[in-house]
């Protein structure tokens, strides 16, 4: 339009509205970049507080200089943080790998025949299913424990892994499915025509094109068991226990070093947050997955 | 020439102690995981200093220390329930002596008798009798060891604040209401400081205690006091008043918060049990008398409110042997010793060497003597009193409380509570 | 061929069927049980010891809406109520706000949203943590003010005890009642509005025995709590609506740019050309565009702050009743007070507040799917 504006000859009060056109506009980017930078500082503060307060060592941390960066830099809390986080985040990683492998799996084969073997009854099983990933988890906590006990695995990190991996199912299932969707029937029609089986098809036609489903998967699945607590606290034992809980406990204790809770919180945060900024764009279809449509 | 032999002598007794406990000690391995609340101040360094010991005298056992923030264990109670149920009890766990004990556990059937290591150590005349009965069941099996006595209704203030501010320790809660806090709120200074809601319970047993005197405040749970008379009724409005007293930001504190408001001039006192000594004394490092003083709370001259933390044998134990060893040094004068100097509390064994002034402090001195002469009590609090499933119920009516200020409202609900869960049958 | 594809097909629901079996069991057989748990006398003295639970009917139930004892799960109720209404208000416009903004062809676009977007990559537990910190009334949040010259904030944040809008709970039906005249009365206006006459004196008749009922007190007749009770917004659940939109209103920012990127260039250089302004063009062409997205947005964070507990548990523990919600209140009575019975009928209470939002939504989710 503009363009169209500056090729025809104008008369000066034309020249006048254009010029204030501009201005408008020229105020209407400024403000705009002014909101986003403003909006952006304040979603950026508690990162700049967990910074400068893991970075103090513990007599600096004073109410009074809370804002204040630090007046020498240490990484003493980080060392304590890590002393007594250390084996939390080894848990972490030893349920987080084996219970988002499996999940992922799952919700592929799942996601494969619920898209690609429609039986009577699938449009009535999936809803079902789905179901299960917006319950209050405290709705099924109580028989939980009760049941992990009777089979011997309260406590450990083995009935922990089971239960991300029975409650990830509809989620992961719902990715899949959403995904393999979108994957021509014709291929698998073309396939079947071949002769190829079940397990064929699904290696040798949706597998190779399933790497981002499953990236998407894998991700969400790593955040959300990283990030859990609920079951974390409730049914592993002191050795077990992910990093959250163990945080949640450092926060809770008696004498409140906030340099080394920030720093721990900067640790608890670290893996999700290096997997958000390298594959943020994965990570948001995920979070697009949640409410349903694909 | 003396103190060499003296040493060596020493030495000798030493090397033999140890070739004996080292011979005991060789039975017992594996790992021993010690589930309590106490993750910070003295009473995390008393744990550990047992600990320590312990692990000279077995060393082959790994002691694994489970502790759950949380103070006077409200989180950590939930823990434990949990992997009770779970089936994954830990080794050995930290609990009140008293109902929280036997109306839980003790009834449920899941802990071990223990009268054997009471006899082989001759523990059962060590023990007061008292004490004994608390955790005893009634055909006489005892179930746990006690390491400590701790007094509840005691009133911490620096000595030298109060005189700059011109107040002097309130004899009753009258005095505190009526002459006391005007004076410290003209000053500017918190009357008195008070933390979270355990400690908010924790103050209000003592003004019940203050108000309704020892023989009323026993009747609350031996069924003789009716919670909701208008007896009651006026324990919680004077706790409404005294509440009026107190920091904004109550419910932000640990009790460590409000005993640090203090020492720091911020606040004139601080009802806590003595465990606060032992924060000041380590981790404050102020000295008893100068730095921090005491009395008993307002109104409860001549009663000791008790309560006693205690360690036991569950039932499916992973490793009974090492908790067997672990008990039968708890209850010795020598753990006794190492621990309640740094936790800030009383030995439970009348053998250790309470009387020695490097060990226990001025304060301890003093209580002990309240400890063998005054009148007993037990904290509700804590424990001693009143079953778990009342002690949380208040907890919710103290909160309730502290929003609305409805005394008779906080009273009948606390008659409906009491009925609820058999207090005072 | 044909028998082989049957057999492919047994295979396949073979492949399904663990995870059937699974939630199944872990999804609705736990709920079952739990509903069970919920209609009995169940405690840990009761299971530690070995001994049967009894059944009770439904007095867990009345005991948590009228009993003496039970007022936390009332104020939970009311919590959540406030908790629920502020932090979707919080998130939808936040979120909105963020993706008009993303979407006027900013440079670094890319970078900004990483920004708003990163607090969901969390874990609550994190979000609360730091949030405790920065909440802390004499040095936190407060002192930003005078950074740039202004008075500090005096509010205390998640430990104030301040509150608004006090009501006594045995007035609820009668308030209730109120609410919904005040929805039926809006409802025949605008049925009036527009013709449809039979309607809207449908709902006027509704709304003048609704009158009826609420001047002779029918309502309050209802309730069966034998005191008053004081309930009300508390103010200190702003600190937990604060902490929980920074974390979650990227979200619906994500939401609304994928709905925004779905809007053709050309639907709004039509409405250019007819002369709108880019104002009007937002309000009448993107905006009902986005509508679908707002009610999922609405639901799905509805569901999430209905079961919120991480968060309230790392800023209040389990004792700070100004900020507490349900999913606390059921962690603490299950396995602090070792209620298991009372904390199943809470879960029960959460389940079903949860699915009369989720049910709906998800029915007409896969329908419109199917017809797609």
């Amino acid at each position: 339009m503009t363009t169209q504006a500056t090729t025809r000859p104008a008369s000066s009060a034309q020249t006048a509205t254009r010029h204030d056109r501009d201005m408008g506009r020229v105020i209407r980017r400024a403000l705009i970049y002014l909101a986003l930078i403003v909006l952006a500082i304040l979603f950026l503060l508690p990162v700049y507080m967990v910074l400068v307060t893991s970075f103090k060592s513990i007599d600096q941390v004073s109410l009074s200089r809370m804002w204040e960066f630090p007046t020498e830099f240490t990484l003493e809390s980080f060392r304590r943080a890590l002393e007594r986080l250390l084996p939390n985040v080894r848990n972490s990683f030893m349920l987080v790998i084996p219970a988002t492998l499996i999940s992922a799996f799952l919700g592929s084969m799942n996601g494969y025949v619920l898209s690609k073997w429609k039986f009577r009854g699938a449009n009535v099983i999936f809803p079902l299913m789905l179901f299960g990933m917006f319950i209050p988890y405290q709705s099924i906590l109580i028989p939980l424990v009760q049941f992990l006990r009777s089979v011997g695995l309260y406590g450990g990190l083995g009935g922990l892994i089971l239960v991300h991996v029975v409650y990830g199912i509809p989620i992961t299932t719902l990715i899949f499915r959403n995904y393999y969707t979108e994957v021509p029937t014709e291929m698998i029609e073309a396939g079947k025509i071949d002769g190829a089986g079940f397990f064929q098809l699904y290696w040798h036609v949706l597998l190779p094109i399933s790497l981002p489903g499953f990236v998407v998967v894998i991700i969400w699945q790593f955040t959300q068991i990283w990030n859990e607590f609920l079951f974390g606290v409730t049914i592993t034992g002191p050795e077990s226990q992910p990093i959250t809980v163990a945080l949640q406990n450092l926060a809770g204790s008696q004498i409140v070093e906030w340099n080394v809770q920030m720093a721990g919180a900067f640790l608890a945060a670290l893996p999700t947050l290096v997997v958000y900024i390298v594959l943020g764009r994965y990570f948001i279809r995920g979070l697009l997955a949640g409410s349903i449509k694909g | 020439m003396k103190a060499p032999r003296l040493i060596s002598l020493i030495l000798v007794l030493a090397l033999a102690f140890g070739l004996v406990s080292g011979a005991s000690a060789q039975d017992v391995s594996g790992d021993l995981e010690i589930f309590s609340w106490w993750t910070g101040g003295g009473e995390e360094a008393g744990l550990n200093a047992l600990i320590e010991r312990f692990s000279e005298l077995y060393p082959e056992v790994n002691v694994i220390n489970s502790a759950v923030a949380g103070g006077s264990g409200v989180n950590a109670r939930a823990v434990l329930t949990t992997r009770m149920l779970g089936g994954d009890p830990p080794d050995t766990f930290q609990v009140h002596a008293g109902e929280e004990l036997n109306a839980l556990w003790v009834e449920a059937g899941l802990m071990e008798p223990l009268n054997d290591i009471y006899e082989e150590n001759g523990w059962l005349d060590d023990f007061p009798q008292g004490l004994l009965d608390l955790i005893s069941d009634d055909e006489g099996n005892i179930y746990v060891v006690p390491v400590n006595i701790h007094r509840s209704n005691v009133l911490w203030y620096v000595p030298g604040n109060l005189e700059e501010w011109g107040v002097t320790v309130p004899a009753d809660w009258d005095e505190f209401l009526n002459t006391t806090c005007p004076a410290l709120q003209e000053a500017g200074v918190t009357p008195l400081s008070v933390g979270e809601n355990w400690t908010q319970a924790h103050l209000w047993e003592s003004v019940a205690l203050a108000e309704l005197g020892a023989e009323g405040y026993n009747g609350l749970w031996n069924g003789e006091t009716n919670w909701a008379s208008p007896e009651v009724v006026g324990v919680f409005e004077t706790f409404g008043q005294i509440l009026d007293c107190t920091n904004e930001d109550r419910n932000a504190l640990t009790w460590q918060d409000a005993s640090q408001m203090v020492a720091e001039g911020r606040a004139a006192f601080n009802v806590m049990g003595d465990w606060a000594a032992g924060y000041f004394l380590v981790d404050l490092a102020l000295e008893p008398g100068e730095g921090f003083a005491w009395a008993p709370s307002p109104g409860t001259e001549g009663v000791f409110m008790m309560l006693s933390d205690t360690f036991g044998l569950p039932k499916n134990a992973p490793n009974p042997e090492a908790v067997r060893a672990w008990l039968s040094f708890l209850g010795t004068p020598e753990a006794q010793d190492i621990f309640n100097p740094l936790k800030g509390s009383l030995p439970a064994n009348t053998s250790a060497n309470i009387d020695d002034p490097e060990l226990y402090n001025a304060y301890f001195q003093e209580a002990y003597e309240d400890w063998t002469t005054n009148v007993i009590v037990g904290s509700q609090a804590h424990g001693a009193v009143a079953p778990q499933a009342f002690t949380n119920g208040f907890a919710n009516i103290i909160a309730t409380f502290a929003a609305d200020r409805d005394a008779a409202s906080a009273s009948a609900s606390a008659a409906e509570l009491a009925l609820q869960t058999g207090v005072g049958r | 061929m044909i028998s082989s594809l049957n057999r492919d097909r047994v295979i396949a629901f073979l492949m399904l069927l663990p995870s059937i079996v699974l939630v199944a069991i872990f999804v609705y057989g736990f709920i079952g049980w739990t509903g069970w748990t919920s209609l009995t006398n169940s405690n840990a003295l009761q299971q530690l010891s070995g001994q049967p639970a009894q059944f009770v009917g439904l007095q867990n139930y009345t005991e948590l809406f009228a009993g003496m004892l039970n007022n936390r799960f009332r104020i939970d109720i009311v919590n959540t109520v406030f908790f629920t209404i502020l932090f979707i208000a919080l998130c939808l416009s936040l979120g909105m706000g963020l993706a008009m903004l993303l979407d006027q062809q900013v440079k670094g676009e890319s970078i900004f949203r990483t920004i708003f977007l990163f607090p969901m990559a969390l874990s609550f537990v994190v979000t609360g943590v730091v949030w405790k910190w920065l909440f802390n009334p004499s040095s936190g949040l407060n002192v930003l003010p005078t950074f740039i010259g202004l008075q500090p904030f005096r509010f205390e944040w998640f430990i104030s005890e301040q509150r608004w809008l006090e009501f006594n709970w045995q007035d609820l039906p009668q308030i209730l009642a109120i609410i919904l005249l005040g929805v039926v009365v809006l409802a025949a206006l605008i049925a009036w509005s527009r013709k449809r006459s039979q309607l809207a004196a449908l709902l006027a008749a509704g709304a003048i025995l609704l009158i009826a009922l609420i001047s002779f007190e029918v309502p309050r007749q209802l309730n069966a709590l034998s005191r008053p009770e004081t309930h009300g917004f508390n103010l200190a659940l702003f600190a937990v609506v604060v902490a929980a939109g920074w974390q979650m209103s990227g979200y619906t920012m994500a939401m609304y740019l994928a709905g925004l990127r779905g809007i053709p260039e050309e639907l709004r250089e039509a409405a250019r050309v007819d002369g709108a302004t880019e104002l009007g063009v937002y309000r009448h062409v993107v905006l009902p565009m986005l509508a679908p997205i707002t009610l999922s947005a609405m639901i799905i964070l509805g569901h999430i702050s209905l079961k919120i507990f991480d968060l309230v548990y790392t800023l209040g523990g389990g004792d700070n009743l100004w900020i507490d919600m349900p999913g606390i209140n059921m962690f603490f009575t299950t396995f602090r007070a070792q209620e298991f019975a009372r904390g199943a009928a809470i879960a029960m209470i959460m389940l079903i507040m949860v699915a009369v939002v989720i049910v709906p939504y998800l029915a007409t989710q896969l329908r419109s799917e199917v017809e797609r």
